[in-house]
């Protein structure tokens, strides 16, 4: 069942919660041993919270649609009931003080806290390979990868321990795992989701967006946390674009799309590519206009978001110092201050966190500072030249999520350049601030593994997204009989 | 371009906060290398009269009326310090004793 279906069995007494929160405890506590999706799983909390719902739901009161359907938090979102570690030994069993803007309104809305999720440590990476409490599998291939940062939230989604889940995306780390998964995953506009309670990683990249199976149960979880919070002061303040409404439409005729040339070249995996065409073909026999179109500085877009990301990382990560929370080693009596800082610092950083710090401190140090970060900036204003430019004459812009199906874990680890690769096509909006979704468009022929088609729309137009997103659902889900994720419902 | 040093890495590494040891600091100057090498080429992408956006929207402050308001207590404020002493938190010393 979709959580749409089970949002609407709970609501209409059919289902308790209670039963549904249990029967998903109990497939987590069936195949995570396999998966590893989850850093923290608290049953009679769960089931304390189920219950809860159940009898507010029972007394009449109106929670939406999502009431009493179970989600998983990626562990990058503060949660006041629960530890919050962002993957790092540093924050090794901290608990926060106050819940993240995201959490606070999933939790008002009725929605049933499973437990945090598995990430690449500080949602630096895109395998979830770089968490300290050892890697995620993709349940489509014990083998491979489920993508990251966001890998431990769509593992859980696609192995049915969750039907639904949060993530951020600062270079596409819902919507690369959402991909590799088969799942749907959407990055909002920038400011369209609170970063308050999020760890921050990159401040003038990172959104939280949700995942789901499906295009609607992904436009439910977007509009039940979106919105503007006073709280964050990049929020925007603007009505939340009509995502649920868009994903019911599932009509593209008339619509002006565009292929981004940039996108579309030299080193995808041929059934990446294979699937990608079938899905442009099949918009245009849905009614669309298709066009190509030109954003020369995308191929700069790699480059720029791997010097302004790691810059303001540096920049972030410096709270974490030793003295207010956290891990703190080295406090014998013999070493000053800066001394524990650095050996905390040191100790409790993973390879590809300290790897980004180095990489930030250098680009932002004086005498580098204009060659690097600088000119950064400057191919940012490039990029999001080109999307305008692009929006004027097309109303979305499509793409391969990724240029590879799920990679084998382990095959990009000691490379940081070829992990990098794997964001090539979700950063461009990230650096613009854009909307973009990827939903499911088949199995890539060589290696059976999920494909993903990426949307992207302009700030505060996410609904196109799903307008899109919906199309090629429905469309595909009638040419094979039925929803797309399978291989046996995605057995682990 | 002129390729890092392991002492320019060290000297990052101070800058940073973070006590890497030999080995560390080795692997980190190549990798580091390698990066940079490969970004390199946000120089050429941008001229000279292309301003730099520091954000994707744009952005102005935002203030909040100057009224007080709850915040956190100091028991949650401390719930997750490594060291606490008498309602405060407890850092180790900065200063020498000779200073």
């Amino acid at each position: 069942m979709s959580a749409h279906e089970l949002g609407a069995a709970i609501r209409s007494g059919e289902l308790s919660s209670a039963a549904v929160t249990e029967a998903h405890l109990d497939r987590i506590a069936e195949v995570d041993g396999n998966v590893n999706a989850f850093l923290h799983v608290d049953r009679d909390a769960a089931m304390e919270q189920a219950r809860a719902v159940d009898t507010r739901l029972a007394a009449g009161e109106d929670l939406g649609p999502l009431a009493g359907v179970p989600i998983a938090h990626k562990d990058l979102f503060t949660t006041t009931d629960m530890p919050t570690t962002a993957a790092s030994r540093i924050l090794e069993g901290w608990q926060p003080p106050y819940d993240a803007t995201v959490s606070q309104r999933l939790r008002d809305a009725g929605l049933v806290i499973l437990g945090k999720t598995n990430m690449d440590e500080f949602a630096m990476g895109s395998s979830t390979e770089n968490s300290a409490y050892g890697v995620s599998r993709n349940p489509w291939d014990l083998s491979r990868v489920p993508g990251g940062s966001s890998g431990g939230s769509s593992a859980a989604v696609s192995a049915f321990e969750a039907p639904l889940a949060t993530g951020t995306d600062t270079g596409g780390s819902i919507r690369q795992p959402a991909a590799v998964c088969g799942l749907v995953g959407a990055k909002p506009t920038y400011g369209g989701s609170s970063r308050y309670g999020v760890i921050a990683f990159a401040s003038s990249l990172d959104t939280p967006g949700p995942f789901g199976r499906t295009v609607l149960d992904t436009a439910l979880l977007h509009e039940a946390f979106s919105g503007h919070d006073p709280r964050d002061s990049t929020s925007i303040d603007a009505p939340v674009p009509p995502v649920v409404d868009a994903a019911t439409r599932a009509d593209v005729a008339g619509m002006r799309i565009g292929v981004v040339t940039e996108l579309d070249g030299e080193g995808y995996q041929p059934g990446v590519m294979q699937r990608f065409r079938e899905s442009v073909a099949l918009l245009e026999s849905l009614g669309a206009t298709v066009v190509n179109v030109s954003c020369p500085s995308f191929e700069t877009a790699l480059s720029a978001y791997y010097l302004i990301a790691p810059s303001e990382c540096s920049s972030n990560l410096a709270r974490f110092d030793a003295m207010r929370y956290g891990l703190r080693v080295a406090d014998d009596g013999d070493h000053g201050t800066e001394d524990v800082m650095s050996l905390t610092r040191a100790e409790g950083f993973g390879p590809e966190v300290k790897r980004r710090i180095m990489l930030g401190t250098y680009a932002l140090s004086s005498g580098y500072y204009d060659a690097y970060y600088g000119s950064a900036q400057q191919v940012r204003t490039l990029i999001k030249r080109d999307f305008e430019a692009a929006f004027g004459d097309v109303d979305v812009l499509v793409s391969p999520t990724t240029p590879t199906t799920a990679f084998p874990l382990g095959e990009r680890a000691e490379d940081p350049m070829a992990m990098y690769l794997a964001d090539l096509c979700t950063i461009p909006t990230n650096l613009a601030g854009n909307a973009a979704l990827s939903v499911p468009c088949g199995l890539a022929p060589e290696d059976g593994l999920p494909v993903g088609l990426q949307v992207m729309a302009p700030a505060l137009a996410d609904d196109r997204t799903y307008r899109v997103g919906a199309a090629v659902e429905a469309a595909l889900g009638q040419n094979n009989g039925g929803a797309l994720l399978t291989r046996d419902a995605v057995a682990v | 371009m002129t390729a890092i040093t392991r002492d320019e890495v060290a000297h990052l590494a101070r800058l940073s906060r973070l006590a890497l040891p030999e080995h560390e600091l080795d692997q980190l100057a190549s990798q580091l290398d390698v990066i940079i090498s490969s970004v390199a080429k946000v120089q050429e992408a941008a001229t000279d009269d292309v301003p730099p956006s520091s954000h994707a929207l744009p952005l102005t402050n935002v203030y909040r009326a100057d009224e007080a308001r709850p915040g956190l207590t100091p028991d949650q404020a401390l719930s997750g310090a490594p060291a606490v002493e008498d309602q405060r938190f407890r850092v180790p010393q900065i200063l020498g004793e000779e200073e």
